[in-house]
């Protein structure tokens, strides 16, 4: 018992000094960042789910190991929810110290949950990274608002995302795409059993309702305000009739749908889809370039403008290596690493960075970038729609789950 | 022997096996309470500090739960009771005979196949764009794209059935031939042939009472974990709705935190589902015994049963070819370029994958196969030293907690683990985990181990004890020799659970330590068939070679006695 109070009492003052040194973090000084760093062990929570991903975020580790003696360990996850949990249960037992999770991916509604609760690391520490002067918030309104959810500098934007189908010039010819929803309600009548999309809640079948849904509400002003339970059933009525008038005309009768976009590319791959939809603009090319889709495959968009947003990385309030993880968090956002990460022989993802604000020579380098057979350039990617406030995602989920989600 | 109280300094007392007991089954029950105690609203993390039974209400109003809840209990049921009649058929009609060894041979490796693997491994048979589609596409079929059926994800649950069974039969099968050496096989079937009974009634109305009794803990786990399974679900079940525990998990994970409430009050009513299956299955067996106590009365001989013999062949070996054949699809994948329906090989072979994830898999390769050697070899000392200090073998009160963790569904009962770890200050690390995988193999070890302890003749420890050996030389002497393959076969089981662990891993872990199966499950979140290929093939690799060694072991040691070889 004595042996047990001790271990206590050890463990109180290792975490007060602890306490101390955490609070000597200054993210204006970054040479004492640079410093603190040095030796740290970064657990970065990613979602592990593709190869290409992984291997970047490996590459970006070895990189950090060079110039900053820094260890980035990459805890793949499934779901980003499973870091937030880690987070959570942390609070929950009182551990305001040493937390397992350093940096996460996050966005959208995990953000906005962290934000909430108060599981972030604060104040502002995204706009004071050296790097930060390189980011296009200007004309990229998301990076400042998260599913509207103001960042307030809490999380550090790492890619770009923007809705974007494809389909396979062999099979279905480029001129009789949809070019709306209202359009592709009208293939699916002409090819029955040929399109579907994620069962909601995955995030890629939500977006779609999303997409669906910002096109066919009449007061578009509405999506970014939390929702209003009054009107709420006037308000998403299009998008349940839109919803009703495709279902049978899915793939399987909208009796079974693709668990994400990794299963709807294999599906689509297989013959059993025609046209499926990614939220990263290379992804089709880099599926070429792996073997994993035919090299007929080519990207559309809607003319009237497909949903784009941010993703970014966030650190908890309770991370064990904060000085390593802003480093990192520096470190994916230099230009370097972002040309690294736009190629899409390595990932894809598009840069958050502003090409005007770059160096010349970084500059030429990214317009130099080979994009691929099947991506469009970014002025063939048509308007960006703002997302929703995350409540509306909750709420036409839970609302799809109670229409279509007994379809057997 | 069990009057003695003292032997070289060691003290055997009933408490220290209670002790132990409650050292390994507090946090168990901890782990349930941490997670019924949200279901009553009490997470302070979250808010939530007044008890509520909104949750409850909540949970009650989820769209379809009714169907979701007797859909998990109906399959879970189905399933346990198919793979029992199939292994009870089996060893009733073929005991003893050469096709059995063989046929053993043949499933025994299948234990070792994660179910995750062996789902997806069925799944990419049975698909529209299916390997077996895909052989007679378009020649027999005429399909040149896949045909639009829902198969699989059936609404009856029929594919999910399937790819249990065939993961619960090799289990069954195994538990049950580690109790077999303990029955008169021989002399019962030869006085029921001499009777007049065909194999299977005689077997039946013999020996099957008894044998039975043996496998039966190892039967009720089956059942739970049929009835409370995620990722076989996730993969093969239905969607619309999902069963229970599936929503649950979705539920756990959700981005929005206040539906861990929801999620924990799911697990509470996982529980009542797991007690309703175990309700319903202990009236079946009342029934099965009236049944039976009919069937030997009545003197039904049941001579001529050669077509329920061949059946029960054909269903064991059958089983082994589809897990085989679609392990077989998953390496053709692995090594895939572009594959288009309806082609029945890929048109490209590339090693491109393997390359790219070896180098990446040492790591956690290293991480998998100490926890599960660690986990699996303390856990059979505890059993062993357990069963040893507790003469009756398995059978105290106190021992039915170590059985909690199969009982109680793993996704509702880590979270509170996790919450526990944390609070005693327990840092993520190989320790750790090692821990909680030791709460899960150890119930494993202990079920394989107690019925053949339990069994074995106390007649040669009697001989030996009259001859003056002390008990502690009894049991390194007689017993465990007596044992060694009863032993081999608890090890095996306890190194496969621990490989197959996927939420204690990830969740006490918190993600730092991975193994080859959270490599895994995190990338089948991607559904890469051909990275899914390589993961699934090397996790199970690994219990296969255990596997191996368990079923060599034997030949190899006992080269000279010919009773003590299988």
């Amino acid at each position: 018992m004595i042996r047990r109070a001790r271990q206590f009492i050890t463990a109180a003052i290792l975490a007060l000094a602890l306490a101390g040194q955490a609070a000597a973090l200054d993210v204006n000084d970054w040479n004492s960042v640079v410093a603190e760093a040095k030796g740290q062990t970064v657990y970065f929570n990613a979602w592990g789910g593709a190869e290409n991903v992984n291997a970047y975020i490996r590459w970006a580790g070895n990189e950090m190991k060079a110039r900053y003696g820094v260890t980035v360990v990459h805890v793949k996850l499934d779901d980003t929810a499973k870091a937030v949990a880690t987070v959570v249960a942390e609070k929950s037992a009182g551990k305001d110290q040493d937390g397992a999770v350093d940096l996460v991916w996050i966005n959208g509604e995990n953000f906005a949950a962290m934000k909430r609760e108060g599981l972030l690391f604060s104040p502002d520490w995204a706009t004071k990274l050296p790097n930060w002067i390189y980011v296009d918030h200007e004309t990229k309104p998301t990076v400042l608002s998260d599913f509207t959810t103001a960042t307030e500098g809490l999380e550090s934007p790492w890619g770009g995302a923007k809705l974007v189908f494809f389909h396979d010039s062999a099979r279905t010819p480029s001129a009789k795409l949809p070019d709306s929803a209202a359009d592709l309600l009208k293939w699916a009548e002409a090819n029955p059993g040929r399109f579907s999309y994620p069962q909601p809640p995955d995030f890629t079948g939500s977006s779609f309702l999303k997409q669906v849904l910002t096109e066919l509400i009449p007061d578009k002003s509405k999506l970014q305000k939390p929702v209003d339970e009054a009107t709420f059933a006037a308000d998403a009525a299009p998008l349940f009739t839109y919803l009703d008038k495709l279902t049978p005309l899915l793939w399987r009768e909208g009796k079974a749908y693709p668990q994400n976009y990794p299963d709807m590319k294999q599906k689509f791959a297989d013959g059993e889809l025609d046209i499926i939809f990614a939220f990263n603009p290379a992804e089709a090319s880099a599926a070429i370039a792996n073997g994993e889709l035919p090299d007929s495959v080519r990207s559309f968009v809607f003319s009237g403008g497909t949903l784009g947003n941010t993703h970014f990385v966030a650190i908890p309030y309770n991370a064990s290596a904060k000085a390593g993880a802003l480093l990192f968090a520096n470190f994916l956002l230099s230009p370097e690493a972002q040309l690294h990460k736009q190629d899409p022989k390595i990932w894809g993802d598009p840069t958050v960075l502003s090409l005007a604000k770059l160096p010349a020579a970084e500059r030429q380098a990214f317009e130099a970038l080979d994009l691929g057979v099947a991506t469009l350039g970014p002025d063939q990617l048509g308007p960006a729609l703002d997302e929703p406030h995350p409540d509306w995602m909750t709420r036409i989920e839970a609302e799809w789950t109670r229409r279509y989600g007994a379809a057997n | 022997m069990g009057q003695r109280t003292k032997d070289r300094g060691i003290t055997y007392s009933p408490s220290g096996n209670g002790l132990l007991v409650i050292i390994l089954g507090l946090p168990v029950l901890a782990g349930v309470a941490g997670t019924i105690l949200p279901a009553f609203g009490y997470l302070p993390a979250l808010g939530g500090l007044h008890p509520t039974t909104a949750h409850l209400a909540e949970l009650a109003g989820q769209p379809h739960i009714l169907r979701s809840v007797l859909v998990a209990l109906a399959a879970g049921l189905i399933t346990t009771f198919a793979a029992l009649a199939i292994v009870g058929t089996f060893i009733a009609g073929f005991a003893g005979m050469p096709v059995f060894a063989r046929v053993h041979h043949l499933v025994s490796p299948l234990l070792a196949v994660p179910h995750a693997a062996a789902a997806f491994a069925l799944a990419f048979l049975i698909a529209p764009s299916g390997l077996l589609l895909r052989l007679i596409s378009p020649e027999l079929t005429g399909f040149t794209r896949p045909p639009d059926w829902l198969l699989p994800n059936d609404p009856f649950a029929l594919s999910m059935i399937a790819g249990l069974v065939t993961k619960e039969v090799p289990f069954l099968f195994l538990v049950t031939l580690a109790a077999l050496p303990q029955i008169p096989l021989r002399r019962a079937g030869q006085m029921t042939a001499a009777l007049g009974y065909g194999r299977v009634s005689g077997f039946l109305i013999s020996l099957w009472p008894t044998l039975y009794s043996q496998i039966r803990l190892p039967v009720f786990a089956v059942l739970v974990y049929s009835v409370s399974v995620v990722d076989v679900a996730m993969i093969l079940g239905p969607q619309l709705p999902a069963t229970l525990p599936v929503r649950i998990a979705h539920w756990a994970a959700d981005h929005d935190l206040k539906m861990r409430f929801l999620a924990s009050a799911g697990a509470l009513l996982q529980l009542f589902v797991v007690f309703a299956a175990i309700g319903i299955w202990l009236a079946l067996e009342r029934i099965g015994k009236f049944g039976l106590t009919f069937m030997t009365l009545a003197g039904t001989r049941l001579r001529k049963d050669q077509l329920l013999r061949a059946t029960s062949g054909l269903a064991m070996a059958g089983c082994a070819v589809i897990i085989f054949s679609g392990l077989g699809a998953l390496f053709i994948w692995s090594v895939a370029g572009l594959w288009p329906f309806p082609k029945a090989l890929p048109g490209a072979i590339t090693a491109k994958i393997w390359l790219r994830v070896l180098p990446q898999i040492t790591e956690p390769l290293l991480t998998t196969v100490g926890l599960a050697l660690s986990a699996s070899a303390l856990a059979l000392v505890i059993a062993v030293s357990l069963l040893h200090r507790d003469g009756r073998g398995g059978n105290g009160a106190t021992y039915k907690l170590l059985y909690l963790p199969l009982i109680v569904p793993e996704i509702s009962f880590v979270f509170g683990l996790q919450i526990l770890a944390i609070s005693i200050g327990f840092t993520p690390a190989f320790s750790s985990v090692l821990a909680v995988h030791l709460l899960f193999v150890l119930p494993y070890v202990l079920l394989s181990l107690s019925a053949p302890w339990r069994e074995l003749d106390p007649r040669f420890e009697r001989i030996a004890a009259g001859l003056g050996k002390s008990p502690l030389r009894v049991l390194l002497t007689i017993r465990l020799p007596l044992l060694f393959r009863a032993c081999l076969t608890a090890l095996t089981v306890g190194f496969s659970v621990s490989v197959s662990l996927y939420l204690p891993t990830v969740l006490v872990g918190a993600g730092r330590l991975s193994t080859v199966t959270t490599e895994a499950v995190a990338l089948s979140a991607g559904g890469d068939r051909r990275v899914i290929g390589v993961y699934a093939l090397v996790q199970a690799a690994l219990p296969f070679l255990a596997f191996l060694v368990a079923s060599l072991g034997p030949q190899l040691l006992f080269r000279s006695r010919r009773a003590m070889r299988m």
